[in-house]
This record gives structure tokens, sequence and C-alpha cells, in this order.
């Protein structure tokens, strides 16, 4: 490992232009021309539309346009859709209801877009959208989930009777059924796990540009995928075929998921700016963030958990019911799904697993992916129902796991998936040793004399990541391949640039990515460029989600820099008239191993362009291009412990220590690895604290901005124990397994896992706010 | 409308605007000072930090016209050319930041917080006093690491320069 190859700290590439004000998201565009656009949307949860009358506003001072559904379809714009089939179990494909990018008809959650202003100012626009006056008919809606299935809930789709997407199992049912009735201990639990919203700090914004004269589009739009957000949009929604429209991510910040998907904003962005003849730019205020972006979460499970005699895991059961809102977004179908229902065997042996899920419409915004997406649903249902099981069978949450550890790689589970390493064990004793468990009891007694009550907890994550083989996923219903492309482009002075399908909103690419090449031909990182968002720029690519940049980006780019050494070998060994085989590229040279002959690094890239002494037949050049399909998923797993102190007067819960012991595999930066873990936490503690979406009974969402939805602030977290340990990925050729989500998902558990042990209750609602956790407390009293 | 003069990042500026605009959409939309975000609408995220008149201030809460007449520094008027501020050297230092978008407003709320403690600061004050700032990348761990390391490192300055005038 050099100072800056692989393993290194590197600090930052990228940092200068952030901490300097000079990143550049896409509210900092400013394209001649341009205009703002303000989205007028539903007040009501549900309700037909009878009438829209724009002409007062179309008569504002500023305004350009004033734009409806009416026209966007009359112009043969399509519908959003989801890009994952799931088959019921009876084998009817799933029920899609229509999502128009502006609602035409009927309105299906408070947020829904209706119509478009566009204006000279963003007030102007503003002022113009509240005077656009839309008759509505109210329906009654549902935001329940568990009630949206019931008979005589309100209809939300037509296409999908009484709100049911689908009903879908996997597993075996039968061996399930078997295990429980012959077990020598049940363990039974409703588990739900609650609704929220993403709240990257940057909130979602388009600017759509339509140029007349070469008949081509430009959307510069906050994405994870813009490489998937052109061909959504051109194959799809017919805005404009892929040579003709370009999408460009440039600096974005954050996503957590919510940017992965394609929303009508900007389909609706590229449009208007056709249909007005000037660029259009939207960027939502936080409350639309709330209202509009793709929540995560919404799970109501009911599980019952098998044991033998020796207290051994004979059988799991889950039933699931999955609240996706009011349409179904991009990839909402596979969340509870096919990354939830793969991962309920945990780090344990399960002989017989069955997982049954029914997806429900609800008038609520969208459920998708958010950082972790199923996986820590699937966590969450595993870890609490293994604390509980531990203590109706009196046995220590650390023992009971370590007895249903699996510990033979690779491993076959019941529900797809095929570990292919790990070490449990090595996990759960880092974290154990690091939070002092062995001292906890003292604690909780010196506690106890301060009047507070004391608890800990534990969570013993697996995580599938690196999505995924394209045929898997292609078999299972996906509509896309999830591999991903790389270029290393040499430059004839020999600086290279990597051209990456991957896409970095935070997770620090222009570093790790550079450390790999710095690694492979010891060139100085600064000589490094990484290129990434734009579609005009790279190459097809997949982005960025499910931890997948370190093992499949990563991968793609291994792969390019393999063809770009052969062919500078190649080119060094005839220039120094030596045999191919005993090149070596080290330290920024490219040397004949074992002799004094050598040539600087930039030398054979210029030689590649000049091409006046090329070996015979060779193409001049020297650029190479890869693709790179994973054929498995990586396998992160980890420990977390929590400890936390609790007020029994306000209910205020204070987590004193939280530590986190993981296996990502191999590591390239430690530094950007140990970030991505502690975001992670602070999501997945907000998650079991502090954060909840919540809609009233009429649809209104109550949550809708920082005075009422509480995100973690640097006063409701500690600062973080993290340590990894390592067993490599054996399918990848960097040996790496992926920690972007991580966090998010072993955390929740391992808090409620604390609160419940500290309180001696069975469970507690997340977030277990002062108020839910002080009326606990008051209960176990009364 | 207004007129408005202001003092920013060492230059005077000023401009005709109506009546409603904020501080950071003239400095933004104005000035083409993007480096200051609007990461909500409620005056909560902290992402529009701006120094006015030496203070922390969330420049959507104030008017420009409220501001005229004052010295403005925001996140580019920070360093000395290329020399980075502490601050903003201690953030990049401790991978202090993730997707960049909450650290100008964290970077302007450091130095106003390292300025009013002259006596150091412990992670419990930096954290307590982070509170108008929402991050939703890091989990702060390396932000309150970075406030600290500046802390300290301009602590030292202070006293080196001091010594040197001694």
């Amino acid at each position: 490992m050099g100072i800056e190859g692989v393993g290194a700290r590197v600090a930052r590439k990228e940092d200068r232009r952030f901490i300097t004000g000079g990143g550049r998201y896409v509210d900092d565009m400013v394209v001649p021309g341009m205009k703002h656009a303000v989205f007028v949307r539903s007040p009501h949860a549900h309700a037909q539309i009878k009438k829209i009358d724009v002409k007062k506003a179309q008569a504002m001072p500023g305004v350009i346009g004033v734009l409806t559904g009416k026209e966007l379809k009359a112009d043969g714009i399509g519908n959003l859709i989801c890009g994952w089939m799931i088959h019921s179990k009876d084998g009817t494909p799933m029920k899609m209801g229509a999502w128009s990018p502006l609602a035409v008809d009927k309105v299906r959650y408070v947020g829904d877009a209706v119509v478009i202003v566009v204006a000279d100012t963003k007030g102007q626009a503003r002022d113009a959208a509240e005077a656009v006056e839309i008759t509505y008919k109210e329906l009654k809606a549902v935001v329940d989930a568990t009630k949206a299935i019931q008979p005589g809930a309100p209809q939300i789709h037509a296409e999908a009777e009484n709100n049911l997407i689908f009903d879908w199992e996997l597993g075996d049912g039968k061996a399930t059924d078997a295990a429980i009735k012959s077990a020598a201990h049940v363990t039974r639990m409703k588990i739900v796990n609650n609704r929220l919203v993403p709240n990257a700090m940057e909130p979602r914004a388009a600017l759509g540009h339509y140029d007349k004269a070469e008949d081509h589009y430009t959307c510069w739009t906050t994405s994870q995928n813009p490489h998937v957000a052109r061909l959504v949009m051109s194959a799809f929604y017919n805005v404009a075929p892929e040579n003709k429209l370009r999408v460009i991510a440039p600096d974005v910040g954050g996503g957590f998921g919510s940017k992965i998907y394609i929303y009508p904003e900007e389909i609706v962005c590229l449009w208007a700016s056709k249909k007005t003849g000037v660029p259009v730019k939207w960027v939502a205020d936080r409350t639309e963030s709330f209202l509009s972006d793709a929540h995560g979460r919404d799970h109501v499970s009911t599980v019952e958990m098998a044991f033998d005699k020796d207290n051994r895991i004979t059988g799991l059961k889950v039933d699931t019911i999955a609240n996706l809102g009011a349409y179904m977004s991009l990839f909402s179908s596979c969340v509870p799904t096919y990354l939830y229902a793969t991962l309920l065997s945990g780090q344990y042996n399960i002989p017989a697993i069955h997982a049954n899920v029914r997806t429900v419409y609800t008038n609520t915004a969208p459920v998708d992916a958010y950082r972790g997406a199923g996986r820590p649903e699937a966590t969450y249902v595993l870890e609490r129902m293994m604390e509980t099981a531990a203590r109706e069978l009196g046995m220590s949450p650390a023992e009971l796991r370590r007895r249903n550890f699996i510990t033979s790689f690779p491993h076959q589970t019941p529900v797809i998936m095929n570990y292919d390493a790990g070490d449990y064990n090595a996990s759960l004793d880092a974290a154990m040793k690091a939070a002092d468990y062995a001292g906890f009891t003292k604690r909780r007694s010196d506690a106890a004399k301060q009047g507070k009550l004391r608890g800990i907890g534990m969570s013993c994550y697996i995580e599938a990541c690196g999505l995924a083989p394209s045929s898997a996923v292609g078999s299972l219903g996906a509509g896309v391949g999830l591999w991903e492309s790389a270029e290393v482009r040499v430059n004839a002075v020999g600086t290279i640039e990597v051209l990456t399908g991957s896409h970095s909103h935070g997770q620090g690419h222009e570093t790790t990515f550079a450390q790999l090449v710095t690694q492979r031909f010891g060139v100085p990182i600064d000589s490094v460029s990484i290129v990434h968002g734009d579609t005009d720029k790279v190459q097809m690519g997949m982005g960025t989600y499910g931890s997948r940049s370190g093992a499949v980006g990563m991968s793609a780019i291994v792969k390019a820099l393999d063809k770009v050494e052969a062919k500078a070998k190649k080119i060094a060994a005839h220039l120094l008239e030596a045999d191919e085989g005993d090149i070596v590229i080290e330290n920024g040279e490219v040397k004949v191993a074992g002799t004094d002959k050598s040539l600087p690094w930039f030398q054979v890239a210029l030689a590649s362009y000049t091409a006046h002494n090329l070996p015979a037949g060779m193409e001049p050049g020297l650029k190479e291009t890869a693709f790179y399909d994973p054929s498995n998923f990586t396998f992160p797993a980890g420990c977390y412990i929590c400890e936390v102190e609790i007020d029994p007067e306000t209910g205020l819960t204070e987590i004193v220590q939280f530590v986190a012991a993981d296996d990502f595999g191999n590591i390239i930066n430690p530094m950007i690895v140990e970030g991505q873990v502690h975001g992670g936490i602070a999501q997945g503690v907000g998650q079991a604290l502090l954060e909840g979406a919540h809609y009233d009974d009429n649809g209104q969402l109550l949550t809708a901005s920082y005075m009422d939805y509480t995100m973690p602030r640097a006063d409701d977290l500690p600062s973080f124990t993290v340590s990894t340990s390592n067993t490599p990925c054996p399918g990848n050729p960097l040996g790496v397994k992926g920690c972007g989500e991580a966090g998010a998902i072993g955390s929740p558990p391992a808090v409620i896992n604390a609160i419940t042990d500290a309180l001696g209750v069975v469970d507690i609602a997340m977030p277990a706010s002062p108020a839910t956790v002080w009326s606990a407390i008051r209960a176990t009293k009364h | 409308m207004s007129d408005v003069s202001l003092m920013v990042n060492g230059k005077r500026v000023s401009g005709n605007v109506e009546d409603r605009t904020l501080l950071v959409h003239f400095l933004r939309e104005n000035l083409g000072l993007t480096g200051t975000h609007v990461g909500c609408d409620t005056s909560q995220c902290g992402a529009c930090v701006v120094q006015v008149d030496g203070r922390a201030v969330k420049s959507c809460t104030m008017l420009v016209a409220q501001a005229s007449g004052s010295t403005i520094v925001t996140i580019e008027g920070l360093a000395n050319g290329a020399e980075l501020h502490p601050v903003q050297a201690a953030f990049k230092e401790h991978h202090g930041l993730q997707c960049g978008f909450c650290t100008p407003g964290m970077i302007m709320t450091a130095t106003d917080m390292i300025a009013r403690h002259p006596e150091g600061l412990d992670e419990a004050t930096v954290r307590a006093e982070l509170d108008g700032n929402i991050c939703r990348c890091t989990g702060y761990h390396n932000i309150v690491k970075a406030i600290l390391a500046a802390s300290q490192a301009m602590a030292k300055g202070a006293k080196g320069r001091a010594k040197q005038a001694a």
C-alpha cells in the first residue's frame, strides 16, 4: 500500500470545491433564458378533478405558461412505470395503476402534481400557482395499508381490486408450518417498521432545456443514476429518443435511494421547455420534498419463529403487508420482495422459511427504496425476534445468536441467497469487546443508583449488496441489467481519466476510484480524474444504489485497468526490446524486471498516441472500456451494540454508546468507509428514536417540515465506536463487499433491543420518542 | 422594490430587488454566490448560514433589505486566496463532509462557534451548538471531530501569533 493506493486513508480529492463553496448542484445551474417552474399540487389525498381553470394564472405578471396533464397526454408523454415485474402466487402479474406525470382525472395523494406554472421568477410562478383554480370532488382516503385491503376501503386504482397490488410468497410454506407445529418453543410478534422520509439535504431539482435548432433536450437533475433516467424517459415516457436526450447529474446533495427514481417533475420540465420555448428550472421546497419524494419502509409483519429443545431455529414464518403509497415508484415492487424476503435467514441456519408479502396502494406518497431498502426491514424482523426469543428462552442474546450462526461457506439459504463468505462470531466478539459487554451489569446498577434505566441491545445483520447478477435479477422480474461500465482513458501525457457509470453523491468516488489507478500504475493521485454523471461523457451505466459502486463499479474499473495495463506492457516491451512477460509497472515507471531498463509512464502513453513505433498491427491510443457483471451478490455483515440510558421522569433516551463491528471485505479507503458507517448509523438511530412520517386519517401529511419531522441532530447522537474485520469477498476482483447501507440496516433493532431491555417490555414502537417511552414506563407501573 | 447595498466578501455590491427578496436569494441569484445553500423552508437546516457583521446568521431568515449596509462573509470568502481557513482544512482532513450540501453552513457555523469560545470547545458544547445545522450524511461524528481540531489549531495559531508579537 502506498500513501495514495489501496487501503490508504486518502483525504478526498472532491472536498476542495465543497468546502470553498464551489460545488455545482442543479439549483446552481444557470442557462441563458432560463425561467422558473412551480407545481400546483393536490391538497387532497383522494379526489376527482372536476375542472382546471388556468385563465387567471395565465394573466399574472411574468407568467410564460400554465400547463395541464391533458396537454401533456395530448403530446404523447407516457405514464410513469414500475420497472420490476412481480407475479402474485396465483401467477397473475402485479396490478399497476396508471401514474400520469400530471394528474388528469384523479389525484391520489396530497402532493400529486396537477399543473405546472412557468414564469420569469420563482416568486411570480408561485403567485400564479396560487391563482390556478382546480375544482375537486373529494373522495374518502385510506393511508394505512392494513385498512386499505379491507373490504369496503376506498378504491384507489381501478386496476387493483381492494388496493392489493400483489400477494407474493417465497420459501417453503409446508415445511415451515410443520416446523412451527413440532417446535419446542415458538416466539410470536407483530413487528411494525415505521415510514420514513429520506431527506437528502439537497432537495430534488430539475432543469429542462429544449434546443429547438437541434431538436435536442438536456436535463440537469438530482439523480443517482442519470443513464437509467435517460433510458426510462426515452423508452417509457416518450420525452425524446436517447440520442436526443442528454441527462446530467452534477454534484448531488445526497440520495439515500430517493434520487434513484424518475419522478414526474423532470419529465414535465423537459416537456414544458419545449412547450414554452424557454429552459425551465424547478427546485423543490423542503415541504414539497416531504410530500413528493418517495418514502421508505412502512411494513407491518406478523412473525413466528420456531425453536427445537436445544434452542436451534427450525423455522421462520413471516406475513408482511407493505404500503407502496399512491403509485408504484420505479423499483417499489422489488423492495419488499427480493430485497427483503431473501434476507430473512440473516446470519442464521434456518432450515425452513416462508414469507408472504402483500403490497398495497394507499393515499400516501409513493414508497420505494430508502437506504438499505428491504434489508433493514428484514433485519428488524429477525433481530427483534432473536432478542425476544432469547428473553423467552432465558438465554443470553449473544449465546442464542452464536448457537444459530452459519459457520461454513458457501451457505445456501432457503430463500434464494447463497452466502459466499463471512465470520459472524468474529464481528460479534469484536463488538462485545469494544462495548465492554461484560461490564454492563455494573453500569446498569450504577445508573439505577442515579435513577436512570440502562439497557443494552445487539443486532447481527447481513445484507446483500453489489446489485446484482443481471441474468439473476432478470429472471426475478427486473427490467434492467445490473452490471456496471468503466472506461480508462490514458492521455498522451500520461494523466488518466476514468469514466464510470457509477454516480457519486457523497460517497467519495473521485478519491476511492482514483486510488485504484494510483495503486495500479504508481502515478500520483492528482493525475487521475474520475468522470461521472453525464450521459454525453460516460457510456451507459447503471448508477449508484444498493452499495454497488465498490463491488460492481470498481470491478469494472479493474477490468478496464487490466486491459490498459496489458496494452501498455506490449508497447513497453516493444520499445525496450524485452519480453512482454518481463515488464512491470510501478511507481510511475514501466520497467524490465531485473534490469535497469525502464521508461517513464508518460512516455508509454505518448508512444501510444504518436504511434510512430508500435508493435505491428497494434491500434494507436491507450483507452479501454469494460463492462462488469457480478457473479453473485456480496454479503456484508456485522454486529452492532447499542447501550442506552433512559430518564424515567421524561422518557428521554440517551445513547451512551454505539458500537459497530462490520465485515465489508477488503477496504480501499478506511476513512471513507467509516464515514459511510457513521452516516448509516445516524439514519438508523433516527428511525429508532426520532423519525416517522405520519398521515392523518384524511391523508394529510402531519410531518411535512423540519419543525414536525425529527431529523437526527448532533446533540441526539454520540460519537460512534466502529471497527472492521475482513473475510474478503471471493466473487469480485477486489474482494470488496459494500458499506453504504450497513449502518442503517443494523442499527434500528440494536436501539430498540436496548430500550426494551432497559424498560423490561417486549416491544416499543419506533420512533421511541420521549412521549412513547414515558407512556411505556407508566404502563409498566400500572 | 428596494435598493440595497452591502459589502460581500470584501466587495461593495448593490442591487434593486423585490422587497420580499431574502438575503440567501440575493447572494445566490444576484451575486452568483451559490455556495450558500437552501435546504429547507423553515430556517431549521442551516445550509444557508453566512456571517453578517461577524455573526453567524441563517440567510433565509433575513430580507436582503434588512442586511443592507452590513458586511457579509460567505463560504466563498472564507479562504485566504489559495490558503484554506483552518475550519475548511479541518473538515477536509477529518472527512467532515460527504455530499457537501450542508457543508458551507456547517463551516460558517463552526467559525462563529470557535470565535465565541476562545476558552476552547468540548464535544458536548460542539454538539449542542450544532443544533441548528442538519447533516444527513456524516452522522456528525467527523464534523464534531473537525470542529474540535480546528478550534485547537486556531488556539495554537493565536498563541503563536501572540508570542511573535511579544
